[in-house]
């Protein structure tokens, strides 16, 4: 513990080109475009499959199968074919942020697959019954009774992807692995252990934020109400 | 005016839903249709919006055939009321009951207001307009429903089974105001439910209709009670259907006694002088509405509201015939009692009386 504090004590730790602070921005910059990536790939996707019912199958497969792949060998692999095609800072970077955004894309999918999935069918024929078309059903509709299990599917994927996305570090890129990979290099415990609790504290403090997100976008009319009516009767008596 | 005209939905892999359907739905009317699961009830209501598109024949709407229309179009053209509501929970009571306005463009400040003269008039309090649904019962849930359907003021309304999801009593009150509201606004309405006592009492025609979706009977209530088709619309009426007619028979003028009456408070003495030897006396309140009856020979001190005997029922003057031998039946005296409009007492009519109309009457049963 005594390390891991000094290291994160020593104000020389936190500035320069290499401090805590230029890695940390680096970390979220991976962490940030991957999640923007799979956030438009695997949204429209989960969208569509929920709303048209079509693939379903192919979702958990999906789901499933990218789960058990190993981040780590995958990013291997795809240095070593992609890196001499590309050269230069994208030779590590594309394969690292591809990979991250093949762990990213399941929680993504599946969130917004099952968040269409469950919404009311009730609603939605009455949506069509009014005279909505398909895309007003879909927009006005199913993505707002959706959110609530998008976010969660973004939530889940920020933490994989902020926790692992370390591992570009280990191909020679910045972010806070770097702590972790040099810590280990020159047997500083206090760096190792140091940039490993800075990770959590990060992924803690992302979540927080989309949590704040969620709060706001989402419809009140989707938070179960028992929490909802305690809230609101400790700010303002209900007059009825 | 709906025409359904030799209206076929056959699905892929050949069920029929409904076969060869000719009805006409006449316009300012309710139809309601009814059936045993699987008799094509829902279906046929889906095609008239084309939730569902025939497989045969053709839907026309005041003489244009709906299958020429945009189904959008179409739809947004008539009010359509699901079980449960079907509302949006993730929009407020106002926004849901908006939907449809908008949708056709309407300015927000228009649809607003007139989403809010709906909701008093499905009797819904204003301080709910800001509410979500799942902050409300199931029968304001299900007036919300109505509320949205009609706020376009569509000229056809197409109902699937709204009340069923909500208690007894809740749906007794909603099958109310759906006729008080169908007695202001005379819209078309396709109303479909399971319930032969719904339909009987919320129709002015009832189709029924029996599996493969093909019409055993269309007629008026009263009508299909007391002349049903053959024994499957028999079945499917039920037992009681000679009392249940008497419901569409309006009362004649029946012979009516003075009643003596206590007022609630009166004491002991007084109850016994009034009641004369006779073993059950009534009760009025201060507005000299009737509250129940009382044992007077039973009774110590005043006339308390837990003496009171609440089993009979209260039959309206100019009511049914049912109504009023229901009274008298359910009178723990056998003396039915009569209110007028406002719930006051008007006299008591005794059940012999009630049968001896329904047999000098050769009308009362069509």
């Amino acid at each position: 513990m005594s390390l891991i504090w000094a290291w994160l004590a020593d104000p020389a730790n936190w500035t320069g080109s290499d401090g805590i602070l230029v890695r940390t921005v680096e970390h979220l910059g991976y962490a940030g475009l991957t999640l923007l990536l799979s956030a438009l790939i695997g949204i429209p996707l989960g969208l569509w499959i929920g709303h048209t019912g079509r693939g379903r199958l192919v979702v958990v497969n999906l789901v499933n199968g990218m789960r058990s792949v190993p981040t780590l060998g995958l990013l291997f692999v795809a240095v070593l074919v992609l890196g001499p095609r590309l050269g230069g800072d994208l030779a590590f970077l594309a394969p690292a942020i591809i990979v991250l955004v093949i762990l990213a894309i399941p929680p993504i999918l599946a969130g917004a697959y099952a968040g269409v999935d469950s919404v009311d069918p009730a609603a939605r024929d009455a949506a069509r019954g009014m005279g909505m078309r398909p895309f007003d059903v879909l927009i006005r509709v199913e993505v707002p009774c959706a959110l609530p299990l998008i976010f969660s599917g973004l939530r889940s994927a920020a933490l994989q992807v902020i926790a692992t996305a370390t591992l570009a570090a280990s191909v020679s890129l910045g972010g806070l692995g770097r702590f972790l990979i040099d810590g280990q290099a020159y047997r500083d415990y206090g760096q190792m252990a140091g940039g490993a609790l800075l990770v959590a504290v990060l992924a803690v403090l992302v979540d927080l934020v989309f949590a704040a997100v969620q709060r706001a976008a989402v419809s009140p009319g989707l938070v179960p109400t028992t929490s909802r009516r305690s809230i609101r009767k400790r700010l303002v008596p209900d007059p009825a | 005016m709906i025409n359904l005209l030799g209206v076929t939905k056959v699905y892929p892999g050949g069920t029929t839903a409904v076969g060869d359907l000719t009805l006409a739905m006449p316009t300012g009317q309710t139809t309601v249709l009814v059936g045993p699961s699987g008799c094509g009830k829902t279906t046929t209501l889906r095609m008239i919006n084309r939730m569902i598109e025939p497989t045969g024949g053709r839907i026309e709407i005041d003489g244009v055939n709906t299958a020429d229309l945009e189904p959008g179009e179409l739809r947004r053209g008539i009010g359509y009321v699901i079980q449960g509501g079907g509302l949006f929970p993730h929009r407020t009571v106002l926004d849901n009951i908006m939907t449809v306005p908008l949708l056709l463009g309407w300015d927000r400040r228009r649809a607003k207001s007139v989403a809010t003269e709906l909701m008093e008039r499905v009797g819904l309090t204003a301080s709910l307009a800001r509410r979500y649904p799942n902050e409300l019962s199931g029968g304001q849930q299900q007036r919300v429903g109505v509320a949205r359907a009609l706020a376009a003021d569509p000229p056809v309304m197409l109902m699937d089974e709204p009340f069923s999801a909500v208690d007894p009593v809740v749906r007794e009150q909603l099958q109310d105001e759906f006729l008080r509201l169908q007695a202001e606004l005379g819209k078309t309405i396709v109303f479909v439910t399971h319930d032969i006592d719904e339909a009987i009492k919320l129709g002015d025609q009832v189709a029924v209709l029996r599996v493969g979706g093909a019409l055993a009977q269309l007629a008026a209530p009263a009508e299909l009670l007391a002349d049903p088709a053959d024994d499957f619309v028999a079945d499917f009426l039920g037992h009681d259907r000679g009392y249940r007619g008497l419901g569409f028979a309006a009362a004649p003028a029946l012979p009516i006694s003075a009643e003596p009456v206590v007022a609630l408070g009166a004491s002991a003495e007084d109850a016994r002088r009034v009641a004369a030897g006779a073993s059950w006396l009534l009760v009025v309140d201060d507005a000299s509405a009737p509250v129940g009856w009382v044992r007077p020979s039973a009774l110590s001190g005043r006339v308390e509201p837990s003496d009171l005997h609440r089993g009979g029922t209260l039959a309206r003057l100019g009511g049914t015939l049912r109504a009023a031998l229901d009274a008298a039946l359910s009178a723990p005296s056998r003396r039915g009692v009569l209110v007028d409009d406002d719930g006051r007492l008007v006299g008591t009519v005794r059940a012999a009386d009630v049968l001896a109309e329904i047999e000098r009457e050769p009308g009362v049963r069509p």
